[in-house]
């Protein structure tokens, strides 16, 4: 099943038959309560998951239909109950544990890094950890420096994990059911400021693979590679080039691991110029990963170094007016971009 | 383990005492057996370090064998464990092979994990064991969540996590304790107390009463002589099936003691503890020791029941130690094989 072209950002005409407009919010609830429907053992849980259905709303009703008994609040305690997640897992369940915010991950690093990605391997391919940890990235909310943060780069580094980046409804439903029924752990991250984009998804059921990039506009002069709601940020800028005559292509990997490497450095080759758009922090983060593969795989293409843009490297702060100079916005990967393509 | 049809070698029928009496030999016999498999597995494992003969580390539960082995006797095969760095003991109490641990430490295929997860991180899901875990206090989380899991199916099964004095300091495992007590989870917290976090009294490190703990959460707490295996197994029974009747978990702490120093290379340790001290518990404290004691003392057992129990294991390490040093190492392929399921 492919996307049906209307745009998550333009206003989109009619519906296609079969799909409607719904937010990012909503397609995560659907995806939860479609595969709890399917499978008895999926369950969630965290902290505020049940009657509050967390703070951002996005489980609401979940366990009205579920129970408590399958839409756990626990304590605040995201070590234990990581870890209670891995337990779950590793003995038949396929639990989801909620990470309220992505920064509140610290808590339960050793459950993540050292148990839940190794345990298969350790194990000689004998248990297995089908765990989804479910958590929030992406500043801009005025939350400031612990509540704010895009720590993807961190998972996407250590073997065993899967990372997956939703950047539009569409993504996030499909990408999370595919969460679910995988055997490994996944950590899925929603920016906190798209749970209101709306787009379209159909009604029935379809899952999307991991590993496989989405070309989210064709162009030929440069590529715009962006992850969650820089994808996002990146339309907006390619919307803006091609008043300036620059015909911008928009790749979203939509996992960073595994990654879709061809899809990348295919479409580095036919434009010859690179720029890779991530909220994480810019040093040693996914823009420099992203940059390396597709200096490696199409070195003799490029006309230019790959260019990066990630989140300026301070703490977030409070303060609007420093918190919206921190994060990559359209305007500055147009600069960068006209730069690239030698239009300044 | 306990045979249901017991004859004499006398031709007439045993009396209803007499059975029994059989029957408490034969199950306190097997229960010195696996005890003195450990003990004869450590040692020889300390051999296989002191020769060069395995890569790495290795701590040794010498000393410790009657929390495992007490525990795990009251333990249905299809319950759960998860053990600590200080593991091989919890492992072969729990019903692992002595010849593919062997081949587990020695990095061989054959083993446990295909070689790759070595002697702290056996797991062996035929035997219910969830995995050694080298982040001292790391399986609480584990632990507890498969209690979550066996509740949530109603398998009836129960999770048995052991620890050491030393995770008393993480605070995973006072989360994991208060959400077990929330839900009411068959798990039991075994700890482990040998006196000693790695290299440190853990009056040291320790504040309070050890039992206060759990106890705070509303956790079922009893303490126990870790060296006396009937006593051990006299209270993991009462706490299993508490737990199996789903009225949630307990705690149990086991005062106990580590032969070895914290694994094979600490052989210097008279700046944490003295050799008096040391050769106090392995004269007056060994389990397996008082065990026999108190066979010999009942007349359940003689000499000849001990030499050829102590034949019979002795013959197995071998063995086992053969087949390990026999075993082919993983094909360089398995590197990065299991990565991701």
């Amino acid at each position: 099943m492919s996307m049906p072209s209307a745009s998550s950002t333009a206003s989109a005409p009619q519906a296609p038959a079969g799909w409607r407009e719904i937010t990012l919010g909503q397609a995560i609830r659907e995806a939860l309560a479609e595969e709890m429907r399917r499978d008895s053992r999926v369950l969630l849980l965290g902290e505020d998951v049940a009657e509050a259905g967390t703070p951002f709303k996005v489980l609401s009703g979940l366990v009205e239909e579920f129970g408590a008994e399958r839409v756990i609040d626990t304590p605040i305690s995201e070590a234990g109950f990581t870890g209670i997640g891995v337990g779950l897992a590793m003995t038949g369940m396929r639990p989801v544990v909620d990470i309220m915010f992505g920064d509140f991950l610290t808590l339960a690093m050793d459950q993540i890094v050292n148990q839940a990605a190794k345990v298969h391997y350790m194990s000689g391919g004998k248990l297995k950890v089908p765990l989804v940890v479910r958590t929030t990235l992406g500043a801009t909310r005025r939350s400031a420096a612990q509540h704010s943060q895009s720590l993807h780069a961190w998972f996407s580094h250590i073997p065993g994990l899967k990372v997956v980046l939703p950047s539009t409804p569409y993504d996030a439903k499909g990408l999370l059911k595919t969460a679910i029924r995988d055997d490994n752990p996944v950590l899925f991250f929603e920016d906190k400021m798209m749970y209101q984009l709306r787009g379209l998804v159909p009604e029935g059921e379809y899952t999307i693979p991991f590993g496989v990039a989405d070309i989210k506009r064709e162009g030929s002069d440069l590529t715009i590679v962006a992850t969650s709601s820089m994808v996002q940020v990146a339309l907006a800028a390619a919307t803006e080039l091609e008043q300036l005559g620059i015909s911008a292509e928009v790749i979203d990997p939509r996992t960073t691991s595994p990654l879709d490497k061809q899809t990348l450095i295919e479409s580095a080759k036919k434009t010859s110029r690179v720029i890779v758009v991530d909220e994480g922090y810019q040093s040693y983060g996914v823009t420099a990963e992203i940059a390396a593969v597709i200096s490696e795989g199409a070195f003799y293409y490029l006309d230019a170094p790959v260019k990066r843009l990630g989140a300026l490297d301070v703490p977030v702060p409070f303060s609007p007016v420093l918190e919206d100079l921190t994060v990559p916005t359209p305007a500055a990967v147009v600069e960068m971009a006209k730069t690239l393509c030698g239009r300044v | 383990m306990v045979s249901e049809h017991i004859t004499s070698s006398e031709e007439r029928p045993l009396t209803r005492d007499e059975a029994s009496r059989a029957r408490e030999r034969q199950f306190w016999l097997s229960l010195y057996e696996q005890m003195l498999t450990i003990r004869l597995f450590e040692e020889q494992v300390n051999e296989l370090y002191m020769s060069a003969k395995m890569p790495g580390l290795a701590h040794l539960y010498s000393g410790e064998e009657a929390v495992a082995v007490g525990v795990c006797a009251a333990l249905r095969r299809d319950d759960y464990i998860t053990s600590t760095h200080r593991g091989h003991g919890h492992c072969l109490a729990k019903g692992a092979a002595v010849d593919r641990m062997f081949a587990e430490l020695l990095g061989k295929q054959p083993g446990y994990c295909r070689g790759k997860g070595g002697s702290m991180h056996i797991a062996d899901q035929e035997s219910g064991n969830l995995g050694a875990n080298a982040i001292v206090g790391g399986s609480a989380g584990i632990a507890t969540g498969a209690a979550l899991s066996c509740k949530r199916r109603g398998s009836g099964q129960v999770v048995v996590c052991f620890f050491g004095d030393g995770a008393l300091g993480q605070g995973l495992l006072y989360e994991a304790m208060n959400m077990a007590a929330l839900w009411q989870l068959p798990v039991i917290y075994v700890c482990e107390n040998n006196l000693y976090n790695e290299y440190t009294p853990n009056s040291e490190t320790t504040a309070g009463d050890m039992l206060a703990r759990p106890r705070a959460f509303g956790i079922h707490t009893e303490e126990v002589d870790g060296q006396d295996v009937r006593a051990v197994y006299a209270a993991a029974v009462r706490l299993v099936e508490r737990a199996r009747r789903g009225e949630g978990p307990a705690y149990l702490h086991c005062n106990t003691y580590r032969f070895y120093g914290h694994h094979v290379g600490d052989i210097q340790r008279s700046y944490y503890r003295s050799r008096e001290e040391e050769e106090w518990w392995k004269a007056q404290r060994d389990p397996l020791k008082l065990l026999g004691s108190w066979l010999r003392e009942q007349g359940l057992a003689e000499d000849s029941h001990f030499a050829e129990i102590e034949r019979r294991v002795r013959a197995l390490i071998e063995a086992g130690v053969r087949f390990a040093l026999e075993a082919p190492y993983p094909d360089p392929q398995e590197v990065a094989q299991h990565v991701y399921a």
